[in-house]
């Protein structure tokens, strides 16, 4: 039928026009990255200047670092704390609602609301803010994540090999290590990448708590008094390398985890 | 040794603890301020007030919030127009292309969201890309003002959030049991007739979802309106950030917050309800 | 042939279908009477759901044409085709009642609502299904959909009524019991009704006639006491019912020979001193005086109430024979395990086959 044949080109255009809104703006600042002139009004050659100019820029290289302690700190205990909620959610006899909704909150809350809250704690308890207040924020929605995801590969876990395991013998900590550990581990690492993604694009949350002064100031902090105060072409550079690193690790992120997509 | 629930509740202790203190105990706090005066000098006195709560409904702040609702209403509403048909379009993509599809959708989503937004500032600056194309078609007059702008900011909360609700309503729309779609058309509907009848009831579920998650996080949004909307119009999200950082009115920004939270919980509370009912019917639409 | 044959309500013309690289329906023709019950046989991958599908309009043949009557439907879009389809599955609408899902079709149609409301309270009352009419397709239990998508296939009334399997979710006392009453049902109603299955049994229960389908050919097609009684080769031989084989050779003799023994046959059209395949239905196999038959030990029995299944080993084949028995009578005695049996074949029974 014609009409069956029509049906697949629209779903295709439409297709097009979707993903082409949604890569567009990415796309043009890829390319100004490139321009010379850094500048949309032309193209005035392909250039790696803009890339120079960010590696000499020490505002953003501190900001870029303090983004990468903080992720990597956030993630790490986020990644412990998450992955014990989730064993220890998976493996009891009922599910208990409150519990569910703990774990799912972070997700839903809107992060304004969040930073405001923790911005409160933190002076009420007279706390000085700096990258420590930042990390401790970030746990918050990491391990919901990290959470998440464990929980999702644990639905599918056959139970019957920690079973089988004790039945020959393992101790329940050998049991542990020697088979749902691995087992588990690239949900675990999945759910790691993606927290630390979602740590270092962070924005709202650090903001509010990162306290005063710029010693603790993150990339997307950075990138925000930037874009309010004053653009210089290299902001497009360092949106691509960001969104690069950002999209590379999804990948990873999603390939460990992609036995998940075909269930 | 230990019962499997005592060691299934010490494994999930440490998240708990964490959360209840770094994220109940501060949302308690919030919602304890908002009940307190303002100190002279910014901080809190222990006066208990319902004050803050009634400035909340006070009109000026009314049209912030009528704004805030609007704005993201017709958010939510763009979104899901275009989220609808391209999550259908991946639906009718091979199988085995569909994940691949929907991890690009979504991809866009992860990056980050500062960077997005001000792409558009790029896109829809006077010297930006769009009047620049513009000008190479030979468009001789007035650039046009398109950035700071109540629809800027929409473009933008549209652009950031659309990947999600493409999800959710693809979730949805995959898992509707096809044979559902060729029973209305045996029974002498066309497609456009079984669209209505058929197809949208049971997707609503996903359309919900979505819709939910647009419009919740696009009311409490304060980084696309500033970026965005340049300072013209407020919306409740900046009117928290003023409140906690320059007018150093806590507690007001508390009673805020916690009406952000009223909404959102709820949103969701309709939502969960909505689905329970739907429940029923999408494990039969997903089975028969 | 009758030469007086009345015009077939439905045709189908040398129709093809592939997917991809494999053939679905080879170029099938059939042609489908009025007011009969038809029955579409075969194993699983036949083609049988894909000729459904086709006649339904769910997809479109390569190559071939399907008529209505006189009209050409072969590339008609579902909802244009005077006929509808009882799905394996039901597909009754989850989100509306079960009032609603019998009033769905004759919305389509355009009716004016009292007209509507009067066939779908007088269609619930004919099937039974009056204090169900409130509820949704969640809260009935399988008998009970399958009756409702019937009903809604049925309540517009189509020239013909499709049915892909409609009997394979349910139990198998449910199943005999809905196997009489969807008879009792085309008999009344008078609509022409296609069923398609795997179950043979079922097959020659219901239907007038039957086509069996094999690998997208029809391998024959006829009554159930045809396809049963002299089927057209081995496949629908084996496929039909029980059925013992044995391999040998046609003599120059015309006699079929077998392990050293010798057994007439109707060998007409086939081949001498070739190889052959003599097919004989367990019941057709007697149990003779001692010494004038085909000589064998019962190595089995099963004891089926009426009657019982022998499993007598002979030098015909390696495998043993099954015989069927009365359970009572003059057999009785030789129905057991080790006893020394003598076999009679009916010789119009048995039927050879050459590949």
């Amino acid at each position: 039928m014609a009409d069956a044949l029509r049906i697949k080109l629209t779903g295709r255009m439409i297709l097009v026009l979707v993903f082409g809104f949604l890569y567009l703006p990415i796309a043009v600042l890829v390319l100004l990255s490139f321009n010379e002139s850094g500048l949309p009004t032309s193209w005035s050659g392909f250039s790696l200047r803009w890339y120079v100019a960010l590696a000499g820029n020490s505002d953003i290289l501190h900001a870029a670092w303090n983004t990468l302690v903080v992720a990597v700190v956030a993630t790490l205990i986020a990644t412990v704390l998450g992955t014990m909620l989730a064993i220890g959610m998976e493996t009891r006899k009922r599910r208990s609602t409150p519990l569910e909704a703990l774990a799912f909150s972070p997700m839903v809350i809107p992060d304004i609301v969040l930073a405001v809250a923790l911005l409160t704690l933190f002076s009420r308890l007279n706390v000085t803010m700096g990258l420590h207040t930042i990390i401790i924020s970030h746990v918050i929605f990491d391990l919901a994540f990290v959470c998440s995801v464990v929980r999702a590969r644990l639905k599918n876990f056959d139970f019957s090999i920690v079973e089988a395991s004790r039945d020959l013998g393992a101790s329940s900590f050998t049991t542990f290590w020697r088979v749902t550990f691995p087992v588990l581990l690239p949900a675990i690492i999945a759910g790691a990448l993606l927290a630390f993604t979602l740590s270092v694009d962070e924005f709202i949350i650090a903001f509010f708590t990162a306290g005063a002064g710029r010693a603790s100031i993150t990339l997307p902090m950075q990138i925000y008094s930037m874009i309010r105060f004053g653009v210089t072409p290299e902001i497009n550079a360092l949106a691509t390398l960001v969104m690069g690193v950002s999209a590379t690790v999804l990948l990873i992120s999603q390939w460990l985890n992609k036995e998940q997509m075909t269930r | 040794m230990f019962s499997q629930t005592a060691r299934s509740n010490l494994m999930a202790f440490p998240a708990i603890a964490w959360l209840g203190l770094f994220m109940i105990v501060p949302c308690l706090i919030v919602f304890a301020y908002a009940f307190l005066t303002r100190g002279l000098y910014g901080g809190v006195e222990y006066t208990l007030t319902s004050e803050n709560f009634v400035r909340v409904f006070d009109p000026l702040y009314a049209k912030i919030f009528l704004t805030s609702v609007r704005i993201a209403g017709l958010a939510t509403l763009f979104a899901i127009l275009i989220a609808y048909p391209a999550a259908y379009a991946i639906c009718l993509a091979p199988k085995r292309l569909q994940p691949i599809l929907l991890f690009f959708a979504v991809l866009p989503f992860w990056s980050n969201y500062l960077i997005r937004t001000y792409a558009w500032i790029v896109l829809l600056n006077r010297e930006g890309l769009i009047n620049n194309l513009l000008r190479w078609l030979g468009y001789d007059g007035e650039p046009l003002s398109l950035l700071y702008s109540e629809g800027a900011v929409i473009v933008g909360l549209v652009y950031n959030y659309l990947p999600f609700v493409i999800l959710a309503i693809y979730s949805s729309l995959s898992r509707l049991n096809g044979e559902l779609v060729e029973a209305s058309r045996d029974l002498g509907a066309g497609r456009v007739r079984t669209f209505w009848r058929v197809t949208l009831p049971l997707t609503m579920p996903g359309v919900a979802a979505g819709g939910v998650f647009i419009f919740v996080l696009s009311i409490g949004n304060f980084v696309t309106p500033a970026l965005l909307g340049g300072g013209r119009f407020q919306m409740i999200g900046n009117l928290v950030y003023d409140q906690f950082l320059t007018a150093n009115d806590w507690p007001f920004g508390a009673a805020l917050g916690m009406v952000l939270i009223a909404v959102m919980v709820a949103l969701l509370l309709l939502q969960a309800r909505a689905s329970a009912r739907f429940s029923g019917e999408t494990a039969e639409a997903r089975h028969g | 042939m009758n030469e007086r044959m009345p015009k077939p309500v439905l045709s189908v013309d040398t129709v093809v279908k592939h997917f991809g690289k494999t053939v679905a329906v080879n170029g099938i023709s059939l042609d489908i009477r009025e007011n009969e019950f038809f029955a579409l046989l075969g194993p699983s991958g036949c083609g049988k759901t894909t000729l459904l599908r086709m006649i339904a309009g769910f997809e479109v043949p390569d190559n071939g044409v399907i008529r209505l009557g006189e009209r050409d439907i072969t590339r008609d879009a579902p909802e244009k085709r005077p006929l509808n389809l009882m799905f394996q599955s039901y597909a009754l609408f989850p989100h509306m009642t079960v009032w609603r899902n019998l009033a769905y079709g004759l919305e389509m149609e355009g009716l004016p609502r009292g007209e509507i409301a009067t066939r779908v309270d007088g269609m619930l009352k004919t099937t039974d299904l009056t204090a169900l009419a409130g509820r949704k397709p969640s809260e009935l239990s399988g008998g009970q959909k399958q009756r409702v998508a019937l009903a809604r296939a049925l309540i517009k009334r189509p020239k013909v009524l499709l049915l892909d399997e409609p009997l394979g979710a349910l139990d198998k006392k449910l199943r005999e019991k809905m196997q009489l009453e969807l008879k009792r049902l085309q008999n009344e109603v008078g609509i022409t009704f296609i069923i398609v299955t795997h179950d043979q049994e079922e097959a020659l229960v219901m239907a007038d006639r039957i086509a069996v389908l094999r690998d997208g050919n029809i391998l024959q097609c006829g009554t159930p006491q045809e396809i049963y009684e002299r089927p057209a080769n081995r496949f629908v031989a084996g496929f039909i019912g029980m059925m013992n084989f044995i391999d040998g050779e046609i003599g120059a003799d015309a006699l079929f020979r077998a392990g050293g023994q010798a057994l007439a046959c109707d060998v007409d059209g086939l081949k001498r001193n070739a190889p052959a395949v003599l097919a004989v239905r367990p019941e057709n196999i007697r149990l003779d005086p001692a010494g004038t038959g085909v000589s064998g030990t019962v190595v089995d029995v099963a004891y089926h109430g009426l009657d019982r299944q022998l499993y007598v080993k002979t030098a015909l084949s390696p495998a043993p024979l099954q015989v069927r028995v009365a359970a009572t009578g003059p057999d009785e005695a030789a129905a057991r395990t080790g006893a020394g049996v003598s076999l009679g074949f009916d010789a119009a029974a048995c039927r050879l086959f050459q590949e």
